[in-house]
C-alpha cells in the first residue's frame, strides 16, 4: 500500500510540474491558435536563471528561504522577458501568415535558443543546489512523500488558484477570454489585442519558470536539453486535456503524470513513455478534442 | 461629426470602396443602404480602423482618425455592433456587457449604465449569468447593441441590426435604436439592407453601389424615389 501511495504522489508531483508548462501552451494556443514550440526551452531558461542566482547567493551566504525566493522571482522575471521577446521577434510579425510559417519559426526558436545555452553554459550537466530542506514534520512519511514533493504540490496548487482568479475575474483575464474567442470583436470593444497577446506570453513563461525551478530542485540537475522532452510531455498533456482548454490541461497533466508514475513502478520505467503516449493516442481516437476540449458552436 | 472625404479601402489589391464620402451630423440617425457586397461593412470597418484605410481623409470631432488603432477608435467613443453579432460566447452575458466598458475607468458610470441596458433589455437582466452563446438570435442581437452602449459611445454603428430575426424582433430592434438615439442623444450610423424599415426611422440615407455612394438625401425622398422603390423597396 506504501508503494502505491508513493508512486500516487510522484505521479501528482510529475503531473503538477506538467502542468506548470502545459498551461503555457494551452493558453497560447487559445489565444493565437499557435503551438509555440520553444515553450520548453522558456522552462529550461527558467531553471538555469534559478541555478545561477541560486548558486551565486549560495556564495554569499544568503539564508535558504532568501535564496529560494529571489531565485524563483529572478527566474519568473526572466523567462517571462524571454516569452515577451520571443513573441514579439518570432510571431507577431507572422501574426496574418499561413498557419505554418509561424509554427516554422517556433521549431526555430526552440533550436536557437537550446543551443544558445548549449554555447552561453555548457553541454554537461550542472548539480542544481538543494533548495528545499527536508521538513521535521514530513519526517514520519518521508519514505513515501519526499518535502520537495510536497513543496511541489503545495505550489502548483496555489498558483492554479491564483491563475484561475486572474482569468475569472480580473479585466485582463476576461480580455483574455474575450480574445480567445473572438478576436476581431475583441478589438472592436477597445481591446489592444497585442497587448493581451504579450500578457499570455508572459504569464505562461512565468508559469513554466517556476515549474523549472521546481523540478530543477527536485531532480538535482540540469543541462540546456532539459526543456525539449518536457515540453513534448507538456504538450502531450494539453492535447490530451483538450489544447486550448485551461482546465483541461491540468487534468491531461496530471494523468500524464500518473499513468508514467504507475507504468514506472508497476512495469519498468523502460515502458515509461510507451504508455504515456500510448494513452494520447487512446483519447485522440476516442475523444479527437481532448478530455475538456470544445467542438465550437458557433451562431450566425 | 464624423466625414469620411474620398475614402478607399479594400482587401488584398481588390478596391471594396471607392472615393466614399459621406457626413453625419451630431445627433442624427443616417442609414447607409445598399444590396449585398456593395460594401457597406467595409465603409463600417475602415471608419473603426480595422480595415485600413488606403487614401482620403477620416475625421471624427476634427480630428483625423484614418491612421489610428482600433482601441484608440473606441476609446474616441465610436462603438461598432458588426454584422453577425459576434457575441463572446462563452462569456456571461454580463461579462460580455464588462466588455464592452473595457476602456472606462469609472466603476459608478459602468454600474449605472448596466442598469440602462437591461432597463431597455429585461431580458438581457434575466439571463445575466448565462453563456452569451446560449442566447437565441435576437436576445444576441440586444446583447450586442447593449455591449457597444456600455461604452458610453458617441457615435453607434449598427451592421445589419435585423438580419435572421423575425420581423416582430426586427420591429423591437428599430424601436430600441430610435430610442437610444432620442435618449442619449447618440449619433447613430445604421448600415441595412432592410433599407424600408432603416428609411423610416432615419434622418437621411446614403445609397451605396458597387463600393460608390450613387445617391444621398433625406429619408422622406428616399423613400419617394422611384429608382429606390424599384431596387430596394420591392414596390
Amino acid at each position: 500500500m506504501d508503494y502505491f501511495i508513493e508512486l500516487l504522489f510522484s505521479g501528482l508531483t510529475r503531473g503538477s510540474i506538467y502542468a506548470l508548462i502545459a498551461l503555457g501552451y494551452t493558453m497560447v494556443y487559445g489565444i493565437i491558435g499557435l503551438i509555440n514550440f520553444a515553450h520548453g526551452e522558456i522552462y529550461m531558461i527558467g531553471a538555469f536563471t534559478a541555478f545561477i542566482v541560486a548558486t551565486v547567493l549560495s556564495i554569499y551566504g544568503f539564508p535558504l528561504v532568501a535564496i529560494v525566493i529571489i531565485a524563483g522571482v529572478a527566474a519568473v522575471v526572466w523567462s517571462s522577458s524571454y516569452g515577451y521577446t520571443i513573441e514579439k521577434i518570432a510571431y507577431k510579425p507572422l501574426r496574418y501568415a499561413p498557419r505554418l510559417s509561424p509554427l516554422i519559426s517556433a521549431i526555430g526558436m526552440s533550436i536557437f535558443l537550446q543551443n544558445y545555452i548549449l554555447l552561453a553554459q555548457t553541454s554537461d550537466f550542472l548539480p542544481f543546489p538543494r533548495l528545499i530542506p527536508d521538513f521535521p514534520f514530513m519526517e514520519p512519511i518521508a519514505h513515501i512523500v519526499g518535502s520537495t514533493d510536497l513543496v511541489i504540490l503545495v505550489t502548483t496548487f496555489v498558483v492554479m488558484v491564483v491563475l484561475t482568479f486572474i482569468i475569472k475575474f480580473t479585466l485582463i483575464g476576461k480580455a483574455m477570454r474575450a480574445t480567445s474567442q473572438d478576436r476581431a470583436m475583441a478589438t472592436l470593444v477597445g481591446i489592444n489585442v497585442n497587448r493581451v497577446i504579450s500578457a499570455t506570453f508572459i504569464i505562461g513563461s512565468g508559469l513554466a519558470a517556476i515549474g523549472g525551478l521546481l523540478i530543477a530542485s527536485h531532480i538535482g540537475q540540469i543541462n540546456f536539453y532539459i526543456g525539449f522532452l518536457a515540453g513534448i510531455k507538456a504538450f502531450t498533456a494539453a492535447v490530451l486535456g483538450g489544447i486550448g482548454s485551461i482546465p483541461g490541461a491540468v487534468l491531461g497533466s496530471l494523468i500524464l503524470g500518473l499513468t508514467e508514475s504507475f507504468a514506472t513502478g508497476y512495469v519498468s520505467s523502460d515502458y515509461e513513455d510507451v504508455f504515456a503516449f500510448s494513452l494520447l493516442v487512446l483519447i485522440l481516437i476516442f475523444k479527437p478534442s481532448g478530455l475538456l476540449g470544445k467542438a465550437k458552436n458557433e451562431k450566425v | 461629426m464624423l466625414k469620411l472625404e474620398k475614402v478607399q479601402s479594400g482587401y488584398g489589391n481588390k478596391l471594396a470602396i471607392k472615393n466614399v464620402s459621406l457626413e453625419i451630423v451630431a445627433g442624427e440617425i443616417i442609414t447607409l443602404i445598399g444590396a449585398n457586397g456593395a460594401g457597406k461593412t467595409t465603409t463600417l470597418m475602415t471608419i473603426c480602423g480595422v480595415v485600413p484605410c488606403r487614401s482620403g481623409l477620416i475625421t471624427f470631432q476634427d480630428r483625423e482618425i484614418q491612421e489610428m488603432a482600433p482601441d484608440a477608435i473606441v476609446g474616441l467613443g465610436i462603438c461598432q455592433v458588426p454584422e453577425g453579432r459576434h457575441i463572446f460566447p462563452q462569456l456571461t452575458v454580463k461579462e460580455n456587457l464588462d466588455m464592452g466598458a473595457f476602456l472606462r475607468k469609472d466603476k459608478e458610470g459602468i454600474k449605472k449604465d448596466m442598469e440602462y441596458v437591461f432597463s431597455l433589455f429585461p431580458i438581457l437582466a434575466e439571463r445575466r449569468n448565462q453563456d452569451g452563446g446560449n442566447l437565441s438570435g435576437g436576445e444576441q442581437q440586444m446583447l450586442a447593441m447593449s455591449r457597444a452602449l456600455m461604452a458610453k459611445p458617441k457615435l453607434l454603428l449598427l451592421d445589419e441590426p435585423s438580419m435572421g430575426l423575425a420581423p416582430l424582433v426586427i420591429k423591437q430592434i428599430f424601436e430600441i435604436i430610435k430610442q437610444i438615439n432620442e435618449e442619449n442623444n447618440t449619433t447613430i450610423f445604421l448600415v441595412e439592407q432592410n433599407a424600408n424599415q432603416a428609411l423610416h426611422i432615419a434622418d437621411r440615407g446614403y445609397v451605396m453601389e458597387n463600393g460608390e455612394i450613387t445617391l444621398a438625401g433625406n429619408a422622406q425622398e428616399l423613400l419617394d424615389n422611384q429608382d429606390i422603390q424599384k431596387a430596394y423597396l420591392g414596390i
